[in-house]
């Protein structure tokens, strides 16, 4: 039993929703990549997509070995200015700063395709609201520990969709939401009274709790019985239930709470 | 001063003598001189000085801090290398540096440190060794060759371009007169290959495309020439060998674009899979695909463990993983063939099942869409690169594993995605040390972490009837085999690491396990 309690426990997740940066090599500066954008779209984008990811009439860049090898127009330079006549591509007389601002602007192009924590996400709000609100207060059995008009009242105003999702799904605090509940603890020596807090700390040897009190106790997991009451089982439960379409309906339900 | 002393450390008792090719085809004992201790892969000690009787009382016998390595995109210092250990010195690697140390005290004798062109420094794996030499890939992907004795660079070569966003760690395969190296990176649709090359100087002796190239055999599950050339497949981990058949086994990685796979319908072989090699030819000999056109990030790099056993009353000659996409598989290593798949955690949803072959069968409902899709395991996988273990004293193949739910956003639904073409959010994690019956892949105990903190350490299991390993929150541990009950542990300052490794120095059995940027070695008290 204590194994299945401790399935659930909502001890702080190491990983992290705070993505790093992936970038790899340093982006332009925006005014460059601005001109570069520009220049492309007339010059270039017919044949290689204003996005410089390839065309019917041209191929990718955004992957190609030499725009990625390229410095500030280094190896795309010469290409531009002699052009490549056997498959199809003029000439472009073109200064070096001109050439240089393609350049900034293919490099930003590769590194907004390599920085995938940045890729924006589109599109959430694709569920039926009222399926939303059926299964919240139905198979969902959320209605047994949240409200809409009680802890969920505006939580649309307080946090976007993109959050929302995920921490509907199993909630860990944040900006904006109400906090998530603590794991409680009971712990009860082989002698001397039980001793209950919050949990703050466990592995196989050690639990760690804070009492009412404030005080921080800890304990060896070899001498004690353990009772530990985590609030959100049920979200863990419910993963295993949600279907897509349950958790877009959801969605779009909590998106109307304001 | 300062080179007499140099002198005297290095010509002194801690010689570094070479490492006898012999040593690679037995069970570590007195050395550990591969990634894995030896070819099998099973992370297998036949010591038994440390036990079950006995472990109670292992203690430290040293703890060395090494600093440097960690920051330039890959934060703290992780030693993620298996030291390997031979003649009484230590040999491992972080990013862009490597040490030698003497096993006896964690005394340094020597430091490597790369100027790097770049890269990402997400870890490296460590060394691989032949005869004086040590070679080991940096971020930037250069192989280097150190004299062992000295770590002086022998020769650098090239072996991928970071600027076409390859990244490089895997420790180098040293099977004969062939270093085979690895390559990583799936930011931005590069193919992936294995390459092998000569020990004396480096000299590229033949490449392994992960991919097809358009008319050959593979070829027709992938749509277009670029899809195929664009397909990833990286090779960031390395394999196993069995000598007697003259295969080299391992596992390669995901598909690119990785969540957007509308420009690449079909299997794409030889991607996810587990291929044999010839390694004096570099030619394909069989290969089986355990997550056919994968769309979750499931590189199938595992460490593919070759058992000699028994399986349906006859002795076969096996293969067997315990892949991230959540099923452990059982192959026949001289074809190929299928014995085994089944699921080593529960509520594998982007599965519907298994074909006749035992393929775990895609489902395409849970790929990543732009409302997002709840896809268990998440991005990580239920196993991932930590070194798993097998006993063959319990038949018991052993791996940390993880439960989890993740959220896949497809981002770019455009004919031609590139990248990842969307993204992965990890909603809920459960660690779990998970051990396996080889013969049915059914879970016969199960260890779960009452902490949910990530877990990145190796096993390693001992004729001392002992399961070693680390727990998320810094406790270096030996359990039963038997039945996972902890009859040890240590607490350390970061969590372990790396594979846990053991050898036998001067009569005492030593354990060795990184964690964060220190090693720590443990051995029984007295003499």
């Amino acid at each position: 039993m204590l194994r299945v309690l401790q399935s659930c426990i909502g001890i702080a997740f190491a990983g992290s929703f705070a993505h790093a940066q992936l970038i790899s090599r340093p982006v332009p500066p925006p005014d460059a990549v601005d001109r570069g954008q520009k220049q492309f779209v007339v010059q270039c984008g017919s044949c290689h997509g204003a996005n410089a990811r390839g065309d019917d009439n041209g191929p990718d860049l955004v992957r190609s070995e030499i725009v990625l090898d390229d410095e500030q127009g280094s190896l795309i330079g010469p290409v531009i200015r002699k052009g490549r006549p056997n498959e199809g591509m003029p000439a472009f007389d073109l200064s070096d700063a001109q050439i240089q601002d393609l350049a900034a602007f293919l490099r930003e192009r590769t590194q907004a395709a390599i920085n995938r924590n940045a890729y924006p996400l589109q599109n959430l709000l694709t569920g039926d609201a009222k399926a939303g609100q059926a299964f919240f207060n139905g198979a969902g059995r959320c209605n047994t520990c949240h409200s809409a008009t009680g802890d969920l009242a505006g939580i649309a105003n307080r946090v976007q969709p993109a959050q929302l999702q995920t921490r509907m799904l199993y909630p860990r605090g944040g900006r904006g939401g109400t906090p998530a509940k603590p794991t409680t603890v009971k712990v009860t020596p082989r002698s001397g009274a039980t001793v209950s807090g919050t949990l703050e700390f466990i592995d196989d040897f050690t639990v760690g709790l804070r009492d009412a009190e404030g005080y921080y106790r800890a304990f060896s997991r070899d001498s004690i019985q353990l009772d530990i009451q985590d609030p959100l089982a049920g979200h863990v439960q419910l993963l295993r239930q949600y279907s897509d379409k349950n958790l877009h309906d959801m969605l779009a339900y909590l998106v109307t709470l304001k | 001063m300062r080179i007499i002393f140099a002198a005297f450390v290095i010509t002194g008792a801690l010689s570094a003598q070479p490492l006898d090719p012999a040593k690679l085809l037995h069970p570590p004992t007195d050395n550990w001189p591969t990634y894995n201790g030896d070819y099998t892969g099973r992370r297998y000690s036949p010591l038994k000085q440390i036990n079950a009787s006995n472990v109670t009382t292992l203690n430290l016998a040293w703890a060395r801090r090494f600093t440097a390595g960690g920051g330039r995109g890959g934060g703290a210092v992780q030693i993620k290398a298996t030291p390997l250990e031979v003649n009484g010195i230590l040999y491992f690697a972080t990013p862009d540096n490597a040490w030698a140390v003497d096993a006896r005290s964690g005394r340094e004798l020597w430091h490597f440190d790369w100027p790097t062109k770049g890269g990402i420094h997400i870890g490296n794996r460590g060394f691989g060794m032949y005869g004086d030499w040590l070679y080991f890939e940096t971020p930037d992907c250069y192989l280097v060759s150190l004299d062992a004795k000295t770590g002086k660079m022998r020769w650098n070569h090239q072996i991928a371009d970071v600027k076409q966003e390859y990244f490089c760690g895997p420790a180098p395969m040293v099977i004969k007169n062939h270093i085979i190296t690895g390559v990583g990176g799936d930011s931005l649709d590069v193919p992936g290959y294995l390459e092998s090359r000569d020990p004396e100087t480096g000299t590229l002796q033949w490449r392994w495309n992960t991919t097809p190239r358009p008319g050959e055999p593979g070829s027709e599950t992938w749509p277009s020439r670029e899809s195929m050339e664009h397909g990833g497949g990286m090779t960031w981990h390395s394999g196993t060998y069995d000598p007697e058949l003259n295969l080299y086994y391992f596992g390669t990685g995901n598909p690119n674009p990785v969540y957007a796979p509308q420009s690449r319908l079909g299997n794409n072989l030889y991607t996810c899979s587990i291929v044999a090699l010839n390694p004096d030819t570099g030619k394909l000999i069989w290969y089986y695909q355990v997550s056919p056109h994968d769309s979750h990030d499931f590189d199938n790099v595992e460490t593919p463990i070759l058992i000699d056993g028994e399986f349906k009353g006859q002795p076969r000659k096996m293969l067997a993983q315990a892949a991230r996409n959540g099923y452990f598989v059982l192959l026949d290593r001289t074809n190929g063939k299928n014995l085994v798949t089944a699921p080593f955690v529960e509520d594998l949803n982007w599965s519907k099942g298994l074909d006749a072959e035992g393929r775990p069968i895609p489902n395409p409902d849970k790929e990543a869409k732009p409302d997002g899709t709840l896809v268990s395991p998440t991005e990580g996988g239920a196993a991932n690169w930590f070194a798993p273990s097998f006993s063959p004293l319990t038949g018991l193949f052993y791996t940390h594993a993880s439960e989890s739910y993740g959220l896949d956003w497809k981002t770019d639904l455009s004919k031609t995605p590139e990248g990842y073409g969307g993204r992965n959010q990890t909603i809920w994690m459960q660690n779990l040390l998970q051990a396996l019956d080889y013969k049915t892949g059914k879970v016969v105990w199960s260890h779960r972490y009452p902490n949910q903190g990530g877990n990145r350490s190796g096993l390693l299991s001992t004729a001392g009837r002992l399961l070693f390993g680390g727990d998320p929150t810094s406790n270096v541990f030996a359990m039963d085999p038997a039945n996972g009950k902890i009859l040890w542990h240590a607490g350390l300052h970061a969590a372990v690491s790396n594979g846990p490794i053991t050898f036998e120095l001067d009569g005492r059995q030593y354990l060795v396990v990184g964690a964060g940027d220190m090693l720590y070695a443990f051995t029984l008290p007295g003499n």
